[in-house]
């Protein structure tokens, strides 16, 4: 009963964190490039653009969710168990999600890194 | 990719690996805190562990955002997950800890996984639009 629980909580932590990610990716998309705005136009414009954006505050929203079900799964499973699970899930849905709503071009190549990343860290926890 | 964008994503390495480290040895020293103990909650931020720690946290958030400003997240996540590899070095060489063999797997695929990556373009979705503004130009 209690690995269910855990597993419920490692299904929210990726999706929200995901959902953030995603959210937050998309959100500096449109803000556009921080390095050059900065060189143009100064620091102060791209915190204004940035506060600007309204999904901003929706992935942060997301990540702020995350982290709060990563504490309650904490007290549900194993720390061994819930971290790395989640942690390397959420690379996975990560490529699936930037690709679906991104429209990231993810090729051979990234689902390679995404899916040697997940593993790694997996193994890494044991 | 220019050697600031390389610095902006060593940035997101450190900053969290060391912001992480340094929280939680400033939460061990405080000990046994909980949501019960809202005060005690609060009064962890002036533990100068804790205080260092969430500056750092805050300059990992800022260049995270500046990264994702002009790479894809499936660009940026594989890259910062070096951070799982520099824990394990500063394991390793500050504390002396012994790194299994299954942890140097993991090490090995995560540092294979990001090598794949930083190999390919920073962008996908920015390279898609530059030939159509190109092909409009000529048009014009």
């Amino acid at each position: 009963m209690n690995n269910a629980y855990a597993w419920g909580a490692i299904a929210l932590i990726t999706l929200a964190a995901t959902t953030g990610d995603v959210l937050l990716a998309y959100s500096m998309k449109r803000v556009g490039h921080v390095g050059e705005l900065w060189e143009s136009q100064g620091l102060f414009a791209v915190v204004r653009r940035i506060l600007a954006t309204p999904t901003f505050f929706l992935g942060v929203l997301a990540m702020a969710v995350a982290f709060y079900s990563l504490l309650f799964g904490l007290s549900w499973g194993n720390l061994s168990l819930v971290v790395p699970a989640s942690a390397s899930l959420t690379f996975v849905a990560n490529a699936v999600a930037a690709r679906i709503f991104l429209h990231e071009r993810v090729g051979r190549r990234r689902w390679l890194a995404a899916i040697c990343v997940a593993a790694g860290v997996a193994l890494m926890a044991m | 990719m220019t050697f600031r964008k390389y610095l902006v994503l060593a940035g997101i390495t450190v900053f969290s690996t060391l912001g992480d480290s340094l929280l939680a040895r400033g939460m061990k020293e405080l000990g046994g805190a909980s949501l019960h103990n809202i005060p005690g909650l609060l009064l962890a931020v002036l533990n100068p562990f804790v205080t260092v720690g969430i500056i750092l946290l805050i300059a990992f958030f800022a260049s995270y955002m500046s990264a994702l400003s002009w790479a894809d997240l499936t660009y940026v996540l594989p890259a910062t997950s070096l951070s799982y590899v520099l824990v394990a070095v500063i394991a390793r060489v500050r504390f002396h800890e012994e790194i299994s063999p299954t942890r140097w797997l993991g090490i090995a695929l995560i540092s294979a996984g990001v090598g794949f990556v930083a190999a390919g373009p920073s962008s996908t979705t920015l390279h898609e639009r530059k030939p159509l503004a190109e092909h409009e130009e000529v048009h014009s």
